[in-house]
């Protein structure tokens, strides 16, 4: 069961908190949208710690991030 | 750079740098233990535009207005500037009046509280250990769906109020602007505020702090919150590089005192110290950055962080107006006795008062957690 999330405009770090809650509740693939440097960057690194594997394409100022369970 | 500031390496050798910088600005003329503080900073800065009228504590710190630009410039070369705002900007402001009321209580806020540290000022592991509780809660409040709402794109105008408000202070500070006789631009003649280093070389520190901070992320606050929210030491390795840096240059240029008493423009009334922090560090914590972010994120376009500076700057004036910021501890000559300080009852009913209302924030800004 995949979810979406959608982090643009949230403080930090509400969008590692939403993140994280999606991976806890094992819904691969998350995709994730943020329109913040930072917000990957947090993002990326807390999934990655988490296990995961996490692609990013950027579109203009925004980011998609897919998370997939890590093998 | 770009990656290579993002990286592990690169927050360590940035808070390094940052530590080495603040610590050496006290070589340069900034008051003791206080090269950098923020809170300080923003302190001096509402005294000099005769917001406050404490005498001692009154100058326009060029060190803040090079972290907005440092900041601004980091932001456009990177493609990073985002003109946004409107994410709660009230309670932002209410956050912001009450960290300035819990770090007068202490006497600094988290940047100061390592630069103490640094110093060996031991008061500061009580300031610190308010800090961690204070944020313990704000992460609390985090995980049970606190938030202050999205913020939107807006226009460039947006977030050029910040850099604008800031060239305005850099003109008085560099002209020396005297609006009346005797008033304003206030220029403390003694104490903290008259202790400062060259114009040009605070502000060159902090355009570089700026530009650093921006591109790290660099956050006291965040610092601690990510260890207690998802074991993450990315921030606290940043931070600790800081302390590690400013204790070597201190100790280089003789400025290591290890103790509590006496320390300078410190008091060692633990509770409050601890408290002030604690109620700091719960307001930063429910603002998303401690005041330096506030300040770098106020670079990037970010209104909400600059209605949250706003907010210290009227903070700040209220602590002193209304006697709520704690006095240091004074040796009694006469006596021989050691006064101990702390903030008056003034003070204290301040620092309550705010942990009851940034508590009712905490509680009342929830959203259902699906």
């Amino acid at each position: 069961m995949s979810e979406t999330i959608d982090t643009r405009g949230l403080s930090c770090p509400e969008p590692v908190i939403l993140v994280k809650r999606a991976i806890d509740r094992g819904s691969f693939p998350i995709e994730v949208t943020a329109d913040s440097q930072t917000a990957k960057e947090n993002v990326t690194r807390m999934a990655v710690h988490s296990g995961c594997t996490v692609t990013c394409e950027t579109h203009g100022d925004t980011f998609l991030l897919r998370i997939d369970r890590g093998v | 750079m770009k990656d290579f500031l993002s990286s592990s390496t690169g927050i360590v050798t940035a808070g390094g740098i940052i530590g080495a910088i603040a610590a050496y600005l006290v070589y340069l003329g900034n008051p003791p233990n206080m090269g950098v503080c923020v809170a300080c900073f923003t302190r001096d800065t509402a005294g000099a535009i005769g917001l406050h009228r404490a005498g001692a504590v009154q100058y326009i710190r060029p060190e803040l207005i090079g972290f907005v630009f440092g900041s601004l410039l980091s932001a456009l070369a990177f493609r990073e500037f985002r003109p946004r705002g409107g994410s709660a900007p009230l309670i932002r402001f209410v956050l912001g009046f009450f960290a300035m009321v819990g770090a007068l209580a202490f006497l600094g806020c988290p940047w100061r509280a390592l630069a103490r540290l640094a110093g060996g000022d031991l008061n500061a592991v009580v300031g610190i250990a308010g800090l961690a509780a204070g944020i313990t809660v704000g992460v609390w409040f985090l995980k049970t769906g606190y938030s202050l709402g999205r913020s939107a794109p807006n226009r460039t105008a947006v977030g050029l109020v910040m850099p604008a408000f800031m060239l305005f202070l850099f003109l008085l500070v560099a002209l020396e602007v005297k609006f009346t006789s005797d008033g304003p631009v206030f220029f403390s003649s003694a104490g903290p505020g008259s202790m400062h280093a060259p114009l040009f070389l605070s502000l060159g520190a902090g355009l570089l702090v700026g530009v650093l901070a921006q591109r790290t992320r660099f956050c006291t606050m965040g610092a601690l919150r990510d260890v207690i929210l998802i074991k993450d030491f990315h921030l606290l390795s940043g931070v600790i590089a800081f302390v590690v840096a400013a204790f070597a240059v201190n100790f280089l240029i003789g400025k290591v005192n290890i103790g509590f008493a006496q320390q300078p423009i410190a008091h060692s009334n633990h509770l409050w110290n601890f408290l002030g922090m604690c109620l700091s560090g719960l307001c930063f914590a429910l603002a998303g950055g401690c005041p330096g972010r506030q300040f770098f994120m106020s670079g990037e376009g970010d209104a909400d962080a600059t209605v949250f500076i706003f907010g210290m700057l009227m903070g700040a004036a209220f602590a002193h107006n209304l006697d709520f910021a704690a006095a240091p501890d004074k040796f009694d000559r006469a006596a021989q006795l050691l006064v101990i300080g702390g903030p008056s009852a003034w003070g204290q009913s301040a620092v309550l008062i705010g942990l009851v209302i940034t508590l009712a924030i905490g509680f009342s800004m929830r959203e259902r957690i699906r």
